[in-house]
């Protein structure tokens, strides 16, 4: 039996992660020993400086390239860009989580999520100002989890990443302090279909070890570069692991769990996982793919060519039939999941690079922002039942409160890809690229379902501006600072990025570096 | 050359005025409108200096300024007029001031139709924020700059329709935000693929108008491109069968709204022909020429024939404006200078003419408080100054010789002769139905018995007649002595039919004392 020796670690590297994880650890402490009328403002301090000195580390470590731990984790210019921008729309979602002022019972969270719904102690504690401050470290878990994810070079810790970046959201998915019912169907069925979605990137796992002898992505590639077309092994394996990342992404037509998850679930909740997971989940997508199988683009290019087209036609066309304003920011996450695809697409050749790691990494930091800052606007409209995101209740809602329409509309005018704001730069930089890389029809594909993508955005504005205000309408609930930093910082952000993203494209330029 | 940074001023101007304007307390109504109506002056004042200090035989853009934008794209804030570019910038000047002043109650309870929620400030803030990114659409040498502002301007517009327009204002605005933006969306495939074409051809990404037109595109290649910033403009100005978004917007929209849609926002759509289409795409443009006539054509006939069943006033007139944007295409496509200047005036006098029809419908309106010709009646008899008024912006909509509109259509018409005589002889016929539709509005809404509706009518008022004035002045003026204004076109005209390889007409144009 050889010698078993301890990989160097540069536990300097892996900073940003470890931050994150070990305020999670504290923060479990704090929950043990610490007493109630501590803990809420100790587990926000914890969470935020975790989450903002990931930020910090991320920026300290710039420009290293290399790989720690026995090759399994990354530090290159990719992952510390992405562990940047899970960090940093993580501490935003948790000032969302830290909102006290919106709710009258002080929080967006159940105050003990064991209780069956409607029992006599649940009803007792219904507006006691109580809450489980468990979310705080359970989100940290999950934002560390999510940024080995982007960061794991190897496909075991990959796979280890994803569970534990998995298991705190589906818990906190179903802390809701209101629906509580809807807020548990949502984490079980969360639940349920990310086990599937486990199993089926394990089991691509095992096929691909089985193929290559190696779970490692840059001895992975070396093993595919010789491989025949008809190995069934590697392309079972490829399609599986492939599988399991687009479900994390949500994207179609492996989407069916987003809009009911994202509807159920506590909004602060919902912001985290459409922002940090996606951003996660693709990260991953495109180390997967760029890494491992980098030689071998064409197993993949065209699949991801054509699930790039199913998730945008799914999500601009299911999102245009719905009801509710956070099942519709559900299909357009879907929808901007495909075209996150068709930069994904443009991986370029073997004799120049193509725009596609770079114009992707854009992307997902616009994205993700305008996403935040959405969900953060959802909370602010309630009725005595909570959040009222039924679509009818917003109506005429410009005149009850129009600092708050105009930030919505804002975001929607983003999302929707409008000149001037951070949604556009980011679709022009990855419809470049693709356009680059030839694959000019996905992208004619994608410039029609922005089109009809418009639509449901616009109708939306419509109903806040154009609408008589309905009757019985929600109010207008005024943030406390947490929500308002939030809207200030992704409002400013998508302004920014959309006037004058010279030094943000600079910076994903250089950071389009991936190792391994 | 150092120069008086005239458009960064016509841009910035007015949207740092229009965010201004909400910094202004909501009830201060006189303030609200008093500013923005200084700014539109000043606005108007400063285009006209321009024009004054643009030398038509000098280079073919002018007053440049160029500053890095976003590096990482190849993309520039770059600006300049040619001749072309410069009389649509006038128009603006001349229109917005014009839109102040009919707008003047917008928003207050007196302007206020049923329903309508929209605030005073937040009109003329949407307003002057429409003017500067105008003003930029015209101004952008950059390709990419110019999709900026060509998407940008939707909101406004789609606000102001939104929030001060009729009873189907909702489905208008949105209307006419989708027609627009899936046109948009298609063009920006196109600007990608030129800024990817002009990576190989130079080694260097550009959106620089100017670098663009410099290289040579496959013609297989240059189809598609052409057919993509095509669609987008067709939709835009629009040709039929791209149309149908137009009526209800011009229908829906506020008077002040209608008049800047159609006037100003439309003529992008036909401007974009001119400087887009053409220089970039000519073996495509050529290639397509014939087609592009057709439905010029159709458009012509078809827009009349459907202005003469309208029933309600803001309706024909929408109508008549897509007959009218038949001629302007005819006079682009059909690659003469004479043709197209003809095409370049109409798009002024246009604007002009269909702006103070507009404007006059909706004084009708205001007053009767309907849109149906059917309710109106013997206006001329309580009304004679409102009536005459009409009468002088119907003929000149009609191209009355003596009015603005004769000189340019005639241009076109006798510019396109020379290659098309059929679509030529066809187009005239348009001009038959336009004095059809134009009188018989005219003939029923002011003349006969007076009707129970029409038996109060109060004449013009004062604001009125000031911002109609000059509107009808300058049908008269343009239409008697266009020179100035063919004087800076033409040598626009004559470049753009340089790059598109058509033969150039030796004779100067000529007709209506144009030369």
């Amino acid at each position: 039996m050889p010698d078993l020796s301890a990989p160097s670690i540069s536990y300097a590297g892996l900073a940003p992660v470890l931050l994150v994880l070990s305020a999670a650890c504290i923060g479990v402490l704090v929950e043990a020993f610490a007493p109630r009328h501590l803990r809420w403002n100790a587990q926000v301090a914890i969470a935020l400086l975790g989450t903002i000195g990931a930020v910090a580390a991320a920026v300290l470590l710039a420009g290293r390239n290399e790989l720690t731990a026995a090759r399994a984790v990354a530090v290159d210019g990719a992952s510390l860009f992405l562990e940047g921008t899970i960090a940093a729309l993580g501490a935003l979602s948790i000032l969302m989580f830290a909102e006290r002022s919106l709710d009258p019972a002080k929080s967006a969270f159940v105050a003990s999520a064991a209780l069956p719904v409607g029992s006599a102690s649940d009803r007792k504690l219904a507006s006691a100002p109580y809450s489980q401050t468990e979310v705080f470290p359970l989100a940290s878990f999950a934002i560390g989890g999510m940024m080995l994810f982007a960061a794991s070079n190897n496909l075991l810790v990959m796979f280890v990443a994803l569970e534990v970046l998995s298991l705190p959201l589906y818990l906190i998915c179903g802390m809701a302090r209101r629906r509580r019912l809807l807020s548990q169907e949502a984490a079980v069925k969360y639940f349920l279909l990310g086990s599937f979605a486990s199993a089926f990137f394990l089991y691509g796992l095992a096929l691909i070890y089985g193929f290559a002898g190696t779970v490692d992505l840059g001895e992975l590639r070396e093993a595919a570069a010789g491989s025949g077309s008809s190995d069934a092994l590697f392309i079972a394996g490829l399609a599986l692991l492939v599988v399991g990342l687009l479900f994390k992404a949500g994207i179609a037509p492996f989407h069916a769990w987003t809009p009911d998850v994202y509807q159920g679930a506590p909004t602060p909740v919902t912001a985290l996982m459409a922002a940090c997971t996606k951003v996660a989940a693709f990260g991953a997508i495109l180390r997967l793919l760029y890494v491992g199988f980098g030689t071998s683009e064409w197993t993949w290019r065209p699949l991801i060519y054509s699930i790039a087209i199913v998730s945008m036609v799914v999500g601009a066309i299911l999102g245009v039939t719905q009801t509710d304003v956070k099942r519709m920011l559900a299909y357009s996450s879907i929808a901007h999941a495909g075209f996150l695809l068709v930069g994904v697409i443009a991986l370029g050749d073997n004799s120049t690079a193509g725009r596609g790691l770079a114009s992707t990494l854009f992307y997902l930091l616009t994205y993700g922002l305008m996403t935040v800052g959405s969900f953060a606007v959802v909370t602010l409209v309630r009725d005595g039942d909570g959040e009222a995101t039924h679509l009818s209740k917003w109506a005429g809602l410009a005149s009850r409160s129009p600092l708050t329409a105009a930030v919505m509309t804002l975001f929607l005018l983003a999302l929707a890809g409008l000149p001037l704001t951070s949604g556009f730069t980011g679709k022009f930089a990855v419809f470049r690229a693709a356009i680059e890389d030839g694959a000019w029809p996905l992208v004619v594909v994608a410039l029609l379902t922005s089109a009809i993508a418009a639509f449901f955005y616009l109708r939306l504005v419509v109903l806040m501006y154009f609408s008589a205000p309905a009757e019985d309408g929600p109010t207008v609930g005024v943030p406390g600072l947490p929500t308002t930093i939030v809207l200030a910082v992704t409002a400013a952000a998508t302004v920014i990025l959309g006037l004058a993203p010279g030094a943000v494209l600079d910076l994903v330029e250089q950071a389009a570096v991936l190792v391994g | 050359m150092t120069h008086f940074p005239f458009l960064v001023i016509l841009i910035g101007l007015p949207l740092v005025a229009g965010v201004g304007l909400l910094a202004v307390p909501e009830h201060r109504h006189d303030l609200i409108r008093r500013v923005t109506l200084l700014v539109s002056l000043v606005v108007l004042g400063l285009s006209v200096l321009m024009t004054v200090a643009f030398e038509p035989t000098g280079p073919r853009f002018q007053f440049v300024q160029s500053y890095p934008w976003i590096p990482d794209f190849g993309v520039r804030f770059s600006l300049g007029v040619d001749g072309i570019a410069l009389v649509m910038i006038l128009l603006i000047g001349v229109l917005v001031p014009v839109v102040v002043g009919a707008s003047w109650n917008e928003g207050t309870d007196a302007g206020r139709g049923a329903g309508r929620g929209g605030s005073m400030r937040a009109f003329f803030a949407w307003l002057l924020v429409l003017e500067a990114l105008m003003v930029g659409v015209f101004a952008a040498t950059d390709i990419f700059l110019f999709y900026v502002f060509f998407e940008a301007m939707l909101v406004p517009m789609y606000f102001l329709i939104g929030s001060f327009g009729g009873p189907r204002r909702q489905y208008a605005a949105v209307k006419f935000f989708l027609y627009s933006l899936v046109g948009g969306l298609i063009m920006l495939a196109a600007v990608i693929g030129l800024y990817v074409v002009s990576a190989n051809e130079i080694g260097q990404g550009t959106f620089a108008f100017d670098a663009l037109r410099q290289i040579s595109i496959d013609p297989d290649l240059q189809k598609l491109l052409f057919l993509g910033f095509f669609i987008a403009f067709a939709i835009k100005a629009p040709l039929v069968p791209f149309h149908t978004w137009l009526p209800d917007a011009g229908a829906e929209a506020p008077i002040g709204g209608a008049v800047l849609l159609v006037g100003v926002l439309d003529k992008v759509g036909t401007f974009g022909f001119l400087r887009y289409c053409l220089p970039l795409f000519p073996d495509a443009s050529r290639a397509f020429a014939p087609a592009i006539l057709v439905l010029a054509v159709l458009g012509i006939l078809y827009g009349a024939l459907l202005a003469m069943g309208q029933t309600d006033m803001k309706r024909l007139v929408a109508y008549t404006s897509i007959a009218h944007f038949g001629f302007i295409a005819l006079g682009v496509f059909a690659f003469t200078t004479q043709a197209g200047t003809g095409a370049v005036l109409y798009m002024v006098n246009h604007g002009i003419s269909t702006g103070a029809l507009f404007l006059i419908v909706g004084i009708l309106i205001s007053r009767g408080k309907s849109r149906t010709i059917g309710d109106y009646g013997g206006v001329s008899s309580v009304a004679p100054l409102l009536a005459g008024a009409f009468l002088l912006a119907g003929l000149s909509s009609l191209a009355l010789p003596g009015t603005n509109s004769f000189v340019s259509e005639f241009l076109v018409l006798i510019g396109s002769f020379g290659p098309y005589p059929v679509f030529s002889i066809l187009a005239t016929v348009g001009i038959i139905l336009a004095a059809l539709y134009i009188l018989l509005m005219y003939q029923r809404t002011m003349h006969g018995p007076i009707k129970a509706s029409t038996r109060g009518f109060k004449d013009l008022n004062k604001r009125e007649m000031a911002y109609l004035s000059p509107l009808l002045a300058l049908i008269i003026v343009l239409g008697v002595y266009p020179k100035p204004l063919l004087d800076i076109i033409t040598p626009a005209v004559n470049a753009t039919m340089a790059d598109v390889g058509a033969a150039q007409s030796s004779a100067p144009p000529e007709g209506g004392g144009g030369d």
